[in-house]
């Protein structure tokens, strides 16, 4: 461990530090624009200059390693003039259009320029300009503000592993692009942005709406997928008007996929703003009164053992509790969070949820992925696999689709057959998985929602069994789950009851007439004509497939406007406060479970979302835990049985429409037409 | 033109593909690498297209090397963009590159660049209309001791003016171009005026 002077301070640090993480180690600020924790060294804005003793020139202290009695200063006369220079150079060219600049207010160069710039230009001559590229409908560019620090083409080749940017042409005429002009392919492309030291790389779309000084932030939780990705949702007013990302090492690291940061726009559009009761077989709108009554009517009608729930895949924890709770109050054990029918095991926390969480991924050697393409079913799961694949020594074996996942995957075969050789121990890869030190697998939604999903939970469980993967202080088995509702309504308990139907037996119920009343929670992906005559309460937040099937709709809010709980594949409870109100008459939706349970005569015990959560520690302890993992003990589950041979198929067949909001978002709908078309629509003359 | 995009030319060809000699070539250039080390070979094998494709690299040509050693395509047009010595745009049979770098200049580089424009009728970047030559303007080509220097093809024409310029181009023209080297009586690069060191005998 080196030992080193830092203006007159002695520290020691790791070994294979660089002179830069030393001197933040010891609270010295250095300025930089190329360097970046995430990404590899490449040293070239120099911002980052410091004075070595003995050295005959400052050095550049991002890609200096650390040494054993170096002597460094960052507050010398000559430091000072170093970082004065640097800035000059690279405002050079940079234009002076801060002003309307979306980067402005909250810009590396500005910020910088400001601490350790000049006061005025000695520049006269005429700035250079650059031709800006098209880089698709996320990323817009203005690239005569760029200053080639070649954070995005790292960025690019290493962590979203998309070979597509580069430098181009040399000197004064180097440029960042992309040679052939195309749309950036990579669903993590929006984290460019952020990486951009300057207003080089701008959000298109909310390319001009706002200055950041005028944005309130709340910290929020993303609910496109299970990732549960930490997000800062920036408003204005009523109206989110970007999301950005938000440091959470265990989970998201500092990245957002692209459908967590531009799906906003899907908030504004075809909303519920108030209740809706269908009167003649058109939907009329309603008071909050009207509505109730009439589910309440209808469900005293029917009684418990006819009314059934399916909750969606954005439901959150506190509605499930609070719906599940009025359901067996009811008398009602038709309940099921899994709208896609996945034979996720109840009881057995182990069986569904992502063990070996989403860190723990860096300490594997050897992955099986089983039914799933975690590039689209969650993009940061799926960056997390190819840095450990960066870390060398990791192979990925794959059953199921075919797969681009930006790191090579070993494609053993389609679904179930080869599955059932290596449960049994008859595959070679069984042999490579039990000589694996720390093996793991990952078993996706396309894998269990089908018939057999059962079977092949349990052929995944004997998988990790008999390789090695589930030990003391390591869990190799893992559930991805593509909904971010999914894990807190298998955790709350909103699964079939005691004689209850699941899904399937909901859907089948309620075309058959067994059942008079579905109650959809959110739920926009089931098939709505299976419904049959049954009366349907929709509650949620976009006028979608549930909304127009609704015999009532019950206006809810969207995840940025409700102070709610998600549980993230991993099974990690995380809370967030809501950003900005629900639109019109629309309510949080557990309160409008709670004001049912008075219209019905039977309260549901919580009076305030305090009270929600208290419910919920009591059903499951870990939701006393926001943000941390509690691991699940390992337990029977599953069901041996006969494997089909349909081939597993991934559940997200379009990265970018996978939701209600997603629906709603001209932004995604635009990334799916072209991303999603085979990639043969081009961009700049396109449309 | 901007480094930063491709720009489609005429003549620019949708395929390209090494002919069965150049592929040998290319493989033995390609196994001068160690195991692993394959990308190195870009260079040459960039080389080797441009001289198959008459002095200039399509796009085609880019993807096809980049195939060919399994790189990212953008690699390869970071490399190429950046050496000037690969063409991006098609260029004449003769591709006249005349130095304009100080010591050149000095020596009258100013006056072999002008008798090039004025007797091929074309200015700097362009190219005659029989496709015969294309004239450029370079930047050191490191021969500074022979100024002032025009580079064509795999060869070097020194110690130029005005005159023997024109005498190069013609001779290029009609296909016997002079010998390579000074166009002055010198030998390679010793004094023009006879030799100053070694001259007592016996020493």
């Amino acid at each position: 461990m080196p030992s080193l002077t830092i203006n007159g301070k002695q520290i020691t640090v790791d070994a294979g530090m660089t002179v830069l993480q030393a001197c933040e180690a010891a609270g010295v600020e250095i300025p930089r624009f190329c360097y970046h924790d995430r990404l590899q060294i490449a040293g070239n804005c120099r911002m980052c200059l410091v004075e070595m003793e003995k050295a005959p020139k400052p050095i550049a202290s991002c890609a200096m390693p650390a040494a054993d009695g170096m002597v460094i200063r960052t507050d010398t006369p000559r430091v000072t003039k170093a970082r004065n220079g640097v800035l000059e150079f690279l405002l050079i060219n940079h234009p002076l259009d801060c002003p309307i600049c979306d980067q402005g207010g909250e810009c590396d160069l500005q910020d910088q320029t400001l601490g350790y710039g000049m006061d005025h230009s000695r520049y006269e001559e005429n700035k250079r300009a650059v031709v800006d590229k098209d880089l698709g409908p996320l990323v817009s560019t203005h690239m005569t503000r760029c200053i080639h620090c070649t954070r995005c083409i790292r960025f690019a080749t290493e962590i979203a592993g998309v070979e597509e940017l580069g430098t181009l042409g040399r000197g004064e005429h180097m440029e960042i692009g992309t040679y052939v002009e195309k749309a950036l392919s990579s669903e993590l492309s929006g984290n460019m942005i952020d990486l951009c030291p300057v207003g080089a790389l701008n959000s298109k779309p909310y390319a001009y709406t706002a200055r950041s000084w005028e944005l309130i932030r709340t910290e929020g939780i993303d609910a496109h997928d299970a990732v549960g990705a930490n997000i800062r949702i920036d408003a204005r007013g009523r109206e989110v008007m970007r999301v950005l990302p938000r440091l959470n090492e265990d989970v998201n690291e500092e990245w957002i996929s692209d459908k967590s940061r531009f799906a906003y726009d899907g908030l504004r559009r075809n909303r519920l703003d108030q209740p809706y009761v269908r009167r003649n077989g058109r939907l009329e709108p309603a008071t909050w009164a009207e509505a109730l009554g009439a589910v309440a009517e209808r469900m005293r009608a029917l009684g418990g053992a006819r009314i059934a729930a399916i909750a969606g895949d954005m439901a959150c924890t506190e509605s499930m509790t609070a719906l599940g709770d009025l359901f067996r109050a009811l008398g009602s054990p038709h309940l099921d969070c899994r709208q896609d029918g996945a034979a996720l095991p109840v009881g057995a926390r182990a069986g569904y949820v992502f063990n070996s969480t989403i860190a723990g991924i860096e300490g594997a050697d050897t992955c099986l992925l089983i039914g799933t393409n975690p590039r689209w079913e969650a993009a940061l799961v799926n960056a997390r696999l190819r840095k450990r694949y960066l870390g060398g020594g990791f192979h990925v074996f794959s059953v199921g689709p075919e797969l681009d996942l930006t790191f090579p995957v070993e494609r053993l075969g389609a679904g179930p057959e080869t599955l059932g050789e290596i449960a049994a121990g008859t595959h070679r890869v069984a042999k490579a998985l039990q000589g694996a030190k720390q093996p793991m697998l990952i078993v996706g939604q396309g894998a269990l929602a089908r018939p057999d999903g059962a079977a092949v939970l349990a052929a995944a469980r004997r998988i990790a069994e008999t390789c090695g993967m589930v030990r003391d202080g390591w869990n190799g088995f893992n559930v991805l789950h593509t909904a971010a509702a999914r894990v807190g309504g298998m955790d709350v308990g909103f699964v079939p009851g005691q004689g209850g139907r699941d899904t399937a037996g909901i859907l089948h119920g309620a075309g058959g007439r067994d059942l008079g009343l579905v109650y959809l929670l959110g739920a926009d992906e089931i098939d709505m004509a299976q419904l049959g005559q049954a009366f349907v309460v929709y509650q949620g937040h976009h006028g979608d497939a549930g909304a127009n099937r609704a015999d009532v709709v019950l206006p809810g809010a969207a995840y940025t406007e409700k102070s709610a709980t998600w549980v993230n594949t991993e099974g990690r409870p995380q809370a967030a406060p809501a950003a900005v109100a629900p639109p019109g008459d629309a309510r949080e939706d557990w309160a409008i479970v709670r004001a049912l349970s008075d219209t019905l005569g039977k309260p549901l015990p919580y009076d305030s979302l305090a009270q929600v959560r208290e419910r919920m520690v009591r059903i499951a302890p870990w939701f006393a835990r926001s943000g941390e993992v509690t691991p699940a003990a390992w337990a029977p589950f599953g069901t041996e049985g006969k494997l089909g041979a349909a081939p597993f198929r991934s559940p997200v067949t379009d990265f970018y429409m996978t939701n209600a909001i997603c629906r709603a978002s001209a932004t995604m709908a635009e990334c799916s037409e072209l991303y999603m078309s085979g990639g043969k629509a081009a961009t700049g003359t396109h449309g | 033109m901007s480094a930063g995009r491709a720009v489609a030319a005429a003549g620019d060809s949708a395929t390209f593909a090494f002919t069965a000699e150049n592929v040998t070539k290319a493989n033995a250039i390609v196994a001068k690498y160690p195991q692993g080390k394959q990308q190195s070979a870009l260079l040459p094998l960039l080389d080797l297209a441009q001289r198959q494709n008459g002095g200039w690299l399509p796009q085609a040509a880019l993807d096809y090397v980049a195939d060919f050693l399994t790189l990212a395509r953008i690699r390869v047009y970071e490399v190429a963009t950046f050496y000037t010595m690969f063409n991006l745009k098609p260029v004449g049979q003769h591709h006249v590159q005349v130095c304009t770098t100080t010591p050149c200049w000095l020596r009258g580089s100013d006056q072999v660049l002008e008798a090039c424009r004025h007797h091929l009728g074309i200015g700097v970047g362009e190219t005659t209309a029989d496709g015969k030559f294309t004239l450029s303007e370079v930047e050191c080509l490191a021969a500074c001791v022979n100024a002032p220097v025009v580079w064509v093809g795999d060869d070097y024409y020194e110690d130029l003016d005005a005159a023997s310029t024109v005498k190069l181009l013609d001779g290029l023209a009609a296909g016997k171009p002079p010998k390579a080297g000074p166009q002055v009586k010198r030998q390679t690069s010793a004094p023009a005026n006879g030799a100053k060191t070694l001259v007592r005998k016996g020493v």
